[in-house]
């Protein structure tokens, strides 16, 4: 699949916002802090951030409201529905995070299990189609669950250590998802790289009776949308250098800088936690990136590759 | 609403493709495009249609492929590699992704007929129906912003102001062959269901679960090249050679 900048910003801006403010509605950073109420506002900024950018790939946004309708069938309308809702807690969260620096516990536990029902819908728009059977497993919500709940928790140990207040609870809580979210990850690349394709070029064209099928002309001598949208293809000597590289920046460091955070002094741990939060991020968009470029489409094998 | 139909629906209109008859000869995908581009919808673009990286939005496609039995890779072992050139548009499955997916109600499976549509006027060009489909029946076009597929020529097969024997989809009416049929799959007494029965009309990808409408029809079986092969080939004996060739041979031989 073609990995499109807009979407892969979208899923790992909204993907992070969406993990941070499910942190602030936990109630684990103290809501009087300047960093706190900057951390509500900052939430929203990438949610919003990101939810923008995902409809720069539309070919007619000026209708994208009409999204909202499908809810009954379709896994990205309830991702549009899911995502306005859960503005409302979050909004009324960081409302009176920023005005009066208090935390509303019900509003909060409210707005953080809607941030994770909106990833989940954001994961399940992939996870739902067949015809991608690299996406097509329960592994891939998973991962995009514990991809934001790290973020979200690497975010805010950047907000505790600014704050000074303790951040110790933040780090071994963000270390564990860290761990976790590689884990999932790592699996669900095991079960992409020894799977067996579901469709094949013999019943695609349903010619496997008579031989083995091979492409012998293309229909067009050009791309069309859908070589270029589905066509997508990289090495896989690249794609597992690509995945080891993604584990080692946004897993491993991001562990080790968290050890540092819990062990080291207060500029040290700064220094720590902000770094870990941008190889995080680095290594998320390595993995986005390669979620789109290592899946294959099943009408590629009516294309020959 | 792009819940599919809860009933099965009383007719399923839909094509039958012969792969037995299909020539490759891409007639059908012009008059596709043809009839397309000025009927339902917004008209279907060409990107740089005079330029050298040309590209457009089809409904229809023909791929060619090689078939190659076991053992074929050796010219006149076991079997020989046979040519079959492959049509394909929309399958109108019943069970359709694309319809499912759509966050608008754009993509919809009509519950009269199984024809399965886009309303343009709210389609916001996601195309997340297009990834839905295993088969790539839809492509979104670039120029309208909006995702086109096969309509079943829904203006022409209902369209009385046409003569009846034009009541067909463009495709079927332009095939030079007779290798694309139409009419519905629902009625197991009509032409093409009785066509799919007796040459064992099959489903693409059945693995994927979409239940298509349309079916495909096996090339039939072919005898050998090598069985064919003897008249052809220049004899260099002229035994058993009569009349007028034979009185010929023996001009020749004394010449
Ligand atoms: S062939 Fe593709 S576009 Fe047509 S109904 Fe089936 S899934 Fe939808
Ligand atoms: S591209 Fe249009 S028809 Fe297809 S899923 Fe998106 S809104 Fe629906
Ligand atoms: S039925 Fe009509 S729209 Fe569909 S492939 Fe044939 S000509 Fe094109």
């Amino acid at each position: 699949m073609h990995p499109a900048p807009s979407i892969i910003l979208f899923t790992t801006l909204s993907g992070l916002g969406y993990g941070l403010a499910a942190v602030l509605g936990l109630g684990l950073l103290d809501a009087s802090t300047l960093s706190a109420k900057l951390a509500h506002v900052a939430a929203l900024v990438m949610i919003a951030g990101g939810l923008l950018s995902s409809t720069l790939h539309l070919g007619n946004p000026q209708r994208a409201w009409r999204a909202l309708s499908q809810w009954r069938s379709s896994w990205l309308s309830r991702e549009g529905v899911m995502a306005m809702a859960t503005f409302v807690p979050l909004t009324i969260s960081a409302w009176f995070a920023v005005i009066e620096g208090r935390y509303l516990p019900v509003v909060g536990l409210v707005g953080a299990v809607m941030c994770g029902a909106t990833v989940y819908c954001t994961a399940m728009i992939y996870a739902s189609l067949r015809s991608i059977q690299a996406w097509n497993t329960g592994l891939t919500p998973i991962c995009y669950l514990l991809f934001s709940a790290a973020g979200g928790l690497l975010l805010s140990t950047v907000v505790a250590v600014i704050s000074g207040s303790s951040s110790d609870l933040c780090a071994v809580l963000a270390l564990v998802a860290v761990i976790a979210a590689w884990a999932a990850k790592s699996a669900w690349w095991k079960r992409l790289r020894t799977l067996v394709p579901l469709s094949t070029p013999e019943s695609a064209t349903g010619l496997g009776n008579i031989g083995h099928v091979r492409l012998f002309e293309r229909p067009h001598m050009n791309d069309n949308y859908l070589t270029r949208e589905m066509g997508f293809k990289i090495a896989r000597k690249h794609a597992l250098k690509l995945s080891k590289m993604a584990i080692l920046l946004g897993g491993v460091v991001p562990v080790a800088l968290m050890l540092v955070v819990i062990l080291g002094g207060s500029t040290t741990a700064m220094l720590a936690a902000v770094l870990a939060v941008l190889l995080y991020a680095c290594g998320l968009v390595v993995e986005r990136w390669l979620f789109f470029a290592e899946a294959r489409h099943a009408v590629m094998n009516y294309y020959g590759d | 609403m792009t819940s599919l139909p809860s009933l099965p629906t009383p007719k399923k209109l839909g094509l039958v493709i012969d792969l037995d008859v299909c020539v490759g000869c891409h007639a059908c995908v012009i008059s596709c495009k043809e009839w397309n581009t000025g009927g339902y919808g917004a008209a279907l673009s060409d990107q740089q249609p005079y330029g050298a990286d040309v590209s457009g939005t089809f409904l229809n496609r023909i791929h060619t492929f090689e078939v190659v039995p076991e053992g074929g890779q050796v010219i006149g072992e076991a079997g020989d590699a046979r040519i079959v050139h492959f049509p394909k548009s929309c399958l109108h499955c019943e069970d359709a992704p694309c319809v499912t997916v759509c966050p608008t109600g754009a993509s919809y499976k009509r519950a009269e007929d199984g024809i399965v549509l886009v309303d343009e006027s709210k389609c916001i060009g996601c195309g997340l129906c297009a990834w839905s489909c295993a088969y790539g029946a839809r492509e979104m076009d670039l120029a309208a912003g909006v995702m086109k597929k096969c309509t079943l020529c829904v203006d022409r097969i209902y369209n009385e102001t046409l003569k009846e024997i034009d009541r067909v989809p463009s495709c079927v009416r332009t095939c030079p062959a007779n290798a694309r049929h139409y009419g519905d799959l629902g009625d197991p007494t009509s032409d093409v269901s009785r066509m799919v029965a007796e040459r064992g009309g099959y489903d693409l990808m059945p693995e994927q679960g979409t239940r298509p409408t349309n079916k495909y029809l096996p090339p039939r079986p072919r005898k050998p090249l090598a069985a064919s092969a003897g008249s052809a080939v220049l004899a260099e004996n002229t035994d058993g050679a009569k009349g007028f060739f034979a009185w010929l041979d023996g001009m020749l031989d004394r010449i």
